[in-house]
Parts: C-alpha cells; structure tokens; sequence
C-alpha cells in the first residue's frame, strides 16, 4: 500500500513519446508509483507499455512531459532473461555488480545470496542453455537482485513461459516482493497475473498509450494461489479486462495507418 | 574391394540386432567410434579402388603416367630420401607462409572488423574493400607484387594474407553485430564503457561467427599458399611450384605425392580449427558441432 508523505518512487506527469519515424507511443500519460507499491500495467500489445519503462529507467528519453525517479538503483528484467550463454549461472549473476566495479568479494557474496534467494543453489556452474526457461528467468531476477534495487522494472518478465511455471514465478516473485521490499512497476499483457501480483493495475489504451483505467487491488499479502479462483478475484478481474475491452471496441480517431513495429528484436 | 567393404558388415548387424531389440542401449565407444570413422574409411578404400581401377585398366602401360598406382607413388616419392626431402622442405616452406598469412589476416582482419563494429561510418568506408579482396583476381596481380616486393618469402604471405582476410573480416563483423538489443539495453542500462561493451559482451558473443570465419579462412590460407606459390614460379620452392616442377618433368608420382601432402595440410588445418572450435566455445554454444570426422 502506497506510504503517505513519502516522494513517489516512480512519477509520470503528462509524459508523452514521439518516436523518430513519427509513431506516437505514449500521449500524455500521467502515473504515480509510492514507495512499496507493485503496480502492474496492462495494456493491449502495441499500447507503449514497454516504452514507459523503458523511459522510467533511462533508455529511451521522453519528447514531453516530465518524469522523476526516486530510486538509486534500479532493476530491470526483460522478456528475454539475457543471460550470457558464455557465462555460468554464477557469472551470470554478478555481472551487474561487475558492471557496477563491485569488489570481487563483495560481487561473491551478493550472488551467493541472490543465488539462494531464486533457489537456484545446485545450479552454480551450470551454463544458461542447461536450464529451463523458468530457471532462467530466476537467473535473471538473481543478477538484478544483486544490485539491491530500489525500484525494479518488469517487462512482461513471464509472458514466454508457460502457464505452471508462470504461476510458480509469480509466486516466488511475490516472495521476493514480502521480502525484499522493493516498488514494483510489471508490465504484462495478463490480466489475471496483473491483479494477482499487485497492490494496484493500470489499464492502458491501445496506440498512442495512455492511463484509461487505475483499479486497487484490495488483497492482502502474502497471496495464497488459489486467490486466482476466488469470486472477488474474478470480479476485479472482469473489471479490468472490461476496461481493457472497452478500449478495443471504441472506434480509433485516427485513420489507420501502417503502424511500424515498434520493437524489433535481432537475433 | 567388394569383400573388404562388405565384410564387417553382417558381424555388425548381427551384433546390433538383438541390442536394439531389447532397449537400444548407449552405443560403447567402439560403435561410435566405427560410425564415426567407418564410413569415411569405406570410401576412403572405394577410392583407392577406383585409383587403382585407372591406373591399370583405364591406362595401358605407356599412358599410365598420367595417373600413377599408390604404391609407385609412395615407393618413388615417400621412400626415396632424396625425394622425400625434396616435398617436405617445399610442403614446409609453404605452411610457413600460409601460418604466417593466416595470423596477419587474423590479426587485422579481427582488428578491422572491431573498428568497423564501432561506427558506422568506418564500416561504410572499409567494408567495400574488405570485399574488394574478393573480386580482385588476386593471383593475377602476383607478377605485379613480385616487381615490388620480390619473389620472397613476403610477397607470397602477401598473397595469402589476401586470400583469406576477407571471412576473418565479415564473419567477426557478423559476429559483433549479432548481439541482441536487450543485451545491448542491460549493458547500457549499467553504464558500461565501449571497452566494457566490447569486451564483455560483442566480442565474446562474437567468437562462434569469428571461428566459423577462421576455418574458411584457415582453408582459404593453405590454398593461397600453393597456389600463389606455383604462380611465383621463382624463389625457394614452395609446394606449389614443385607440383608445377615435377608437371613440366613428367614425375608424376611425386605431382601426385605433392598434391596428396597439400591437401593433408588443408584437412590438418580444418581439424585443428574445428578442434579450437569446440575448446572455445563447445561449452555454450551449437555451432561447434559441424567439424566432421
């Protein structure tokens, strides 16, 4: 729940993105995260949900609007876990403190615990490809967890993994969220991950992005899975997938056009 | 021919039948090995074969210079001193050139290909002559080099640095650039430098495309180094201009032996390249795999 007085950890006024080739991705979004939140955003694809945060943590710069972050350290996961095949799951893990000239000790002592805490322990010295798509991931959450951020960014973090695994590391991020004590911002296009994670769901429209719906989640945690078949669950959820809905049936204002792709991954 | 080829066979199938049957267990180190280099024997023998076939039925007698039988190759050419001497001094001269052309082209080819990785307009400026060397007849301006530089040692290292620096070039640039751009995002998300960058994530992502370059070229290096050679004509005698030597004197089976040596030369060299291959980077990546028996 959002702590009164305190300065947002992450705050969007009117922040708007044109991109070169003249996309629109986000018009006028406006966006407040306190500290301790896990606020979730959804959107239909398309809608810049990824660009917010690419513009929260520094890659990508705003054409209007201001943004402020109140947050040293910041975590960032991607889709994709990138992890470095090269790499072993323990330099994997201390890459981000390597990046960040860390002792080596130190770098040694974070990873060991980040390692423990995603329970990945018997897995060291095991290459990425060895792993299954959801130790992976856990890789990943482990080399951001090093940093002790603050703040931590999820780009759709479990959206290629399938739907046990996806619950299971829902949980476990949950866990880390008790325990960590982190602000969350998690972007999915799941509408039942998005209420089951978060203290709060932002609904956004599709292209250009804005904030069309702010829904509290009033669940208590820690959040036991079988949350996911409650009647109030189901309920909050209907709500937001509605105004997701709703969204999609209003007719767009302008003409449509081809719409580049906005993010083209290179392999 | 027919019964050496055909006789390991039923013991095999023999053996292999009940095996499979029961629950297909792990082939034992002699299978594998069999399969792997089985194979390649055969055909190894089916050549020898057919050699022979040419030799002696093909040819009569007065025209059997044109190909002469193995064993009067290896009698004449492998266990006479005098001649055995001969081709390895030559097969040495022209691995020296080749080793030593093939480490220039790594050297700078890897070298270009990051300063081209760095910036755009560098890749724009260099990348049309890096494929220059491909289309420029390059054995053809061998004259052209021997004016300037001599017939030396230099000029034909010259040659087959220009022979092969071209997959060094585009398969480490490929390599480089191969680097997805969440990978790219993470490492500018943490402030690293270009070295960092470079160090840490292009270069070693990079290295299965560079050793993917590094075989073709190692190739390309032995090929420069005979064929340049046999187009210097002067000098000490490398490979090639011996092959082209015992051609004009008719001593076929020492042609024979010359073009045997050069072409173990180039499957040693592609060997050892597949064998680094999977030292360096078998560990993490697939492409390690395709270096044949």
């Amino acid at each position: 729940m959002p702590e009164a007085g305190l300065m947002p950890a992450l705050a969007f006024t009117r922040v708007s993105k044109r991109f070169g080739d003249g996309t629109v991705a986000l018009a006028s979004v406006d966006l407040t995260v306190a500290p301790g939140e896990f606020v979730s955003v959804v959107g239909p694809s398309g809608c810049g949900k990824s660009t917010l945060l690419r513009i929260a943590s520094g890659l990508e710069t705003a054409t209007a609007g201001e943004v402020q972050v109140a947050a040293d350290k910041l975590g960032y996961v991607f889709q994709d876990p990138t992890l470095l095949p090269w790499r072993t799951v323990q330099a994997n893990v201390e890459l981000l403190a390597e990046l960040d000239g860390l002792p080596k000790q130190e770098r040694r002592r974070r990873a060991d615990e980040a390692i423990r805490l995603v329970g990945l322990g018997e897995f060291t010295a095991h290459r990425p490809r060895a792993l299954s798509g959801g130790m992976r991931m856990r890789v990943s959450l482990a080399r951001s967890l090093t940093l002790q951020p603050q703040l931590f960014l999820f780009d759709e973090p479990f959206g290629a993994l399938d739907e046990i695994t996806r619950e299971r590391l829902n949980d476990e991020l949950l866990q880390l969220f008790l325990t960590q004590r982190f602000t969350a911002v998690f972007v999915t296009h799941s509408v039942t991950e998005a209420v089951f994670m978060s203290t709060r769901v932002v609904v956004m429209s599709g292209r250009p992005g804005r904030v069309v719906g702010d829904f509290s989640v009033p669940f208590d945690y820690p959040r036991a899975p079988r949350l996911r078949f409650e009647e109030e669950f189901a309920h909050l959820a209907g709500e937001v997938s509605a105004c997701l809905r709703g969204e999609r049936q209003r007719p767009s204002k302008p003409p449509p056009q081809p719409q580049p792709v906005e993010r083209i991954v290179r392999r | 021919m027919s019964m050496d080829m055909g006789t390991p066979m039923p013991g095999d199938a023999a053996m292999a039948g009940p095996a499979q049957a029961a629950a297909r267990p792990r082939p034992s180190r002699r299978e594998r090995w069999l399969s792997v280099w089985g194979p390649p024997f055969l055909v190894f023998l089916a050549m020898l074969g057919l050699w022979y076939f040419v030799s002696y039925v093909l040819l009569d007698v007065d025209r059997r210079f044109l190909l002469p039988p193995p064993h009067d190759v290896v009698k004449i050419s492998f266990l006479d001193r005098y001649n055995l001497a001969e081709l390895l001094d030559g097969l040495w001269l022209s691995t020296r050139v080749a080793f030593l052309g093939f480490a220039i082209a790594i050297v700078l080819g890897v070298a270009l290909a990051i300063a081209m990785s760095q910036a755009r307009w560098i890749e724009r400026s260099l990348y049309p002559y890096a494929v220059l060397t491909q289309t420029i007849p390059i054995l053809a301006m061998v004259p052209l080099f021997g004016l300037w530089i001599g017939y030396s040692f230099n000029s034909r290292t010259l040659v087959v640095v220009l022979f092969c620096i071209f997959p060094v070039v585009a398969n480490t640039l490929f390599g480089l650039q191969s680097v997805q751009r969440e990978h790219h995002d993470l490492f500018t998300l943490h402030g690293a430098s270009r070295l960092t960058r470079l160090w840490k994530l292009q270069f070693p992502a990079a290295l299965p495309a560079v050793f993917t370059g590094l075989r073709i070229a190692a190739g390309l290096a032995v090929i420069g180094a005979i064929v340049g050679d046999t187009f210097f004509k002067q000098g000490a005698p490398g490979i090639g201009i011996l092959i082209d030597r015992y051609q004009s004197r008719l001593q076929s089976e020492q042609m024979v032996a010359a073009i045997i040596l050069s072409s173990l030369l180039g499957i040693v060299v592609f060997w050892f390249f597949g064998f680094l291959t999977q030292r360096v980077v078998g560990s993490w990546h697939e492409s390690a795999g395709d270096r044949g028996p």
